[in-house]
């Protein structure tokens, strides 16, 4: 739409001082700002409305989440990683449970599998529905956003019956579930989910086909294919740019591969496809929860291996490994065997990966997280440049920043 | 006792008096009810209960002290002037919004006259001008705080005001023409009189929603515009610019901005009521001869206020269900689309009327 050589050149005159008539105005979106819903700060250069430069600061919920790891026992990462995207909490810990039982070269039994399929794609809605509806408030549609907030008090009404909690839910652990499924949780899945695909389409009629909100998102924040790759997009940014990489597909992981389900791709990249994937998204996670409800097998929801769990007390009490397996269980913790491994899962926003590097010893040596909006944050400038200060809200909403995961 | 009555109906003190109450107990109140009803409406329609906590003992009425919680709140809250603002300006800008917003009610006849008697401030000559005067002196309001107050979003905020004010002034006087054509005046009375009048022996009142229809949408969209509400609040522009020309305000001198957004929605409400839906004229009225006049009084009373009471909620409704346009997305539609549409408005009325005539 504008020549970015020509803003480009007016940023370094106006910057490098000079130019002191220059007309550009510097504001500082962030860190306390209505439209930033992580804590970031974008320091924004203005000519009159246009956006001619921009810089995102990251680092202001910097917790540490790696260091803390490293300095924890193995299971004691898992509540950190309920932190780190606060509204799709248990794909964090799917996430890290996973990476760890791939350390270990075990898996889950197929019953737990199934249950954290169920869970990580009900927090997959979770996350999308919070995403779309802050980002329509931000552009004036109050009323999408808390009808998308009741269809996701539904599904956390499921998380809390399952795990006890709604955001600090500790699930999972190395090689099953803390919990099996509650009594009559299918039957309730079933109930909300009909709910959620009602408001869905309630929501599909008031916003999708409204010219003003077209209008507002429509070729606004547009990322090529070539500067998605380049820049490490994955999740339903890098699939609005026509790209269908999933995870869930790519390198499937759990039970995906038996569960039938399709990744919507977009074409532009704008700020209105990645609203429509995510829409469409929505609805296949829908999907994939009911055919892993319908296969739902019988069975432990824990493995029995050693090691990986306290032992049974009549075990500890009744023969010696057990007692053996508890007293190491309580002094070591869990010791995966040497090594290092990357292990990627699809979180809401994209590539969830757990890097971890264990000495065998019961503490992680490194525990490091990629995180999907990194890179997103970083593109920043590249979107926004060239579009009016009013269009920062659709394409920060858009983007889908969870400070939690950013600066870890 | 003589003496008083006399005092009284001179007509100056009889104009107090009509301000007075025109603005104290209908366009104040029903501004400030409207602050409590916006909220409980858009609670309706997002599945939520609204503001239902403020309480004296277990009395919550339902929400309805808060209205007393959020104006206490306001005289208490300190008056706070940024560094580096321009005091003065800083300090009056508030007041120019409300100011306007309460002049336009000024021309508005809420009941039919009862011998010399109107209800009605005053019926100048200008008429509807009038209320273009006044509510251009809306941007001042809106552009002295966004530049008095040494802040860059409330600097962004009131150029926006200004440039989307000043646009929308423009077809806003041509949208409103056809009316004065059709009606052949643009004294409000005049105007109200002519929309007493009948198609088809008695079967179609000639209000101005019939004879102008396009007139209608447009003036409406323009006033909104004008009044900066929801989608056309690109000034306000909560999300990107915080809140705009008033960001810097706290305590009554916030309140007077948000009063004057409340009253000049009512305002808009009533102007719609008076120059499209007859203005207090009840249709089909005239056929009960009989009927008393005071109990005729009461009905336009009632009619007038349900009508301005639906437009209100008419607004509100839309503000809750559409997203906001850009700011250079008000413009455009003023300038590209309405501006044009207006202009075919006056040429196609003034064909009819000629053709009519």
């Amino acid at each position: 739409m504008t020549d970015m050589n020509a803003l480009q050149t007016r940023m370094e005159t106006s910057t490098s001082g000079a130019d002191f008539s220059s007309s550009v105005m510097t504001i500082e979106i962030g860190p306390a700002h209505p439209a930033m819903h992580g804590i970031v700060r974008f320091t924004t250069h203005l000519d009159g409305e246009l956006i001619i430069g921009m810089d995102p600061e990251i680092g202001y919920l910097h917790r540490g989440f790696e260091k803390e790891s490293e300095n924890s026992k193995w299971i004691q990462v898992i509540p950190y990683t309920d932190r780190l995207n606060y509204v799709s909490p248990l794909l964090c810990n799917i996430g890290y449970s996973m990476a760890v039982e791939k350390l270990y070269g075990i898996e889950a039994p197929r019953r737990a599998e199934f249950t954290r399929v169920i869970m990580g794609e009900i927090s997959r809605i979770t996350d999308h529905l919070t995403c779309l509806g802050a980002a329509a408030m931000e552009i004036g549609a109050f009323t999408f956003f808390l009808w998308f907030i009741k269809a996701r008090e539904y599904l956390w009404e499921l998380v809390e019956a399952m795990t006890g909690a709604r955001l600090t839910t500790n699930w999972t652990r190395f090689g099953g579930n803390a919990m099996d499924l509650p009594d009559g949780f299918l039957h309730d899945l079933e109930d909300r989910l009909s709910k959620l695909e009602g408001i869905m389409e309630e929501c599909d009629k008031l916003l999708t086909r409204n010219k003003i909100f077209i209008d507002r998102v429509k070729d606004i924040g547009a990322i090529s294919k070539e500067d998605a790759l380049s820049y490490g997009f994955s999740g339903p940014m890098l699939r609005a740019c026509g790209i269908p990489y999933d995870v869930r597909r790519a390198d499937p992981y759990s039970v995906y591969d038996e569960l039938d389900f399709e990744i919507p791709v977009g074409s532009t990249g704008d700020c209105f496809d990645r609203f429509l994937v995510r829409m469409e998204e929505i609805r296949q996670s829908t999907s994939i929860i009911k055919q892993a409800a319908d296969k739902m097998p019988e069975g432990p929801f824990m493995t029995d291996e050693r090691m990986l769990h306290y032992p049974d007390k009549k075990d500890v009490y009744g023969n010696i490994e057990g007692l053996i397996d508890h007293f190491k269980m309580v002094m070591e913790g869990h010791s995966p065997p040497a090594g290092e491994i990357y292990m990627p899962t699809e979180g809401g926003n994209g590539e969830i990966g757990f890097y971890l590097v264990s000495d065998g010893s019961g503490d992680p040596v490194r525990v490091r997280l990629r995180p999907p909006c990194f890179n997103f944050v970083q593109a920043m400038p590249l979107i926004t440049v060239g579009h009016y200060v009013a269009d920062i809200v659709p394409i920060f909403g858009s983007i889908n920043m969870i400070g939690g995961e950013l600066d870890r | 006792m003589d003496f008083l009555l006399e005092i009284i109906m001179t007509p100056a003190v009889l104009a107090c008096i009509k301000i007075a109450v025109i603005i104290l107990l209908f366009a104040m109140p029903l501004g400030t009810v409207l602050t409590l009803m916006e909220r409980k409406w858009s609670a309706m329609i997002q599945d939520r209960v609204g503001p239902n906590r403020a309480n004296i003992g277990n009395f919550t009425g339902n929400g309805v002290l808060h209205l007393a919680a959020d104006g206490l709140k306001s005289i208490f809250k300190e008056d706070t002037i940024p560094k580096g603002a321009n005091g003065f300006l800083y300090l009056i800008a508030p007041f120019f919004g409300l100011i306007a917003a309460v002049a336009t009610f000024a021309i508005i006849p809420i009941a039919g006259p009862i011998g010399d008697f109107t209800f009605q401030v005053t019926d100048v000559n200008p008429g509807l001008l009038f209320i273009f005067a006044i509510t251009s002196l809306n941007v001042y309001g809106a552009v002295l705080a966004g530049t008095s107050s040494n802040s860059k979003f409330a600097l962004l905020g009131g150029t926006r005001a200004s440039a989307q004010m000043i646009s929308y002034e423009v077809f806003m006087g041509i949208a409103l023409m056809g009316i004065f054509m059709v009606y052949g005046t643009t004294r409000v009375s005049g105007i109200v009189n002519g929309q007493n009048e009948y198609w088809f022996g008695n079967l179609i009142p000639m209000w101005g929603i019939f004879t102008q229809p396009l007139g209608f949408i447009l003036f409406f969209t323009a006033l909104v515009a004008e009044t900066k509400r929801a989608p056309f609040d690109a000034p306000e522009g909560e999300s990107e610019i915080v809140a705009g020309y008033f960001l810097e305000y706290s305590g009554m001198r916030w309140s007077a901005f948000m009063l004057a957004e409340y009253v000049s929605l009512v305002g808009v409400a009533a102007l719609m009521t008076t120059l499209f839906f007859g203005g207090y004229h009840v249709p089909w009225l005239h056929l009960w001869e009989s009927a008393p006049q005071w109990l005729v009084t009461v009905l336009q009373i009632f009619k007038f206020t349900f009508f301005t009471v639906i437009f209100c909620w008419f607004q509100i409704q839309l503000r809750w269900t559409v997203p906001k346009f850009r700011f250079d997305q008000t413009m455009g539609l003023g300038w590209k689309k309405l501006l044009p549409l207006s202009l075919v408005n006056i040429i196609i009325t003034a064909l009819v009327v000629l053709a009519l005539a």
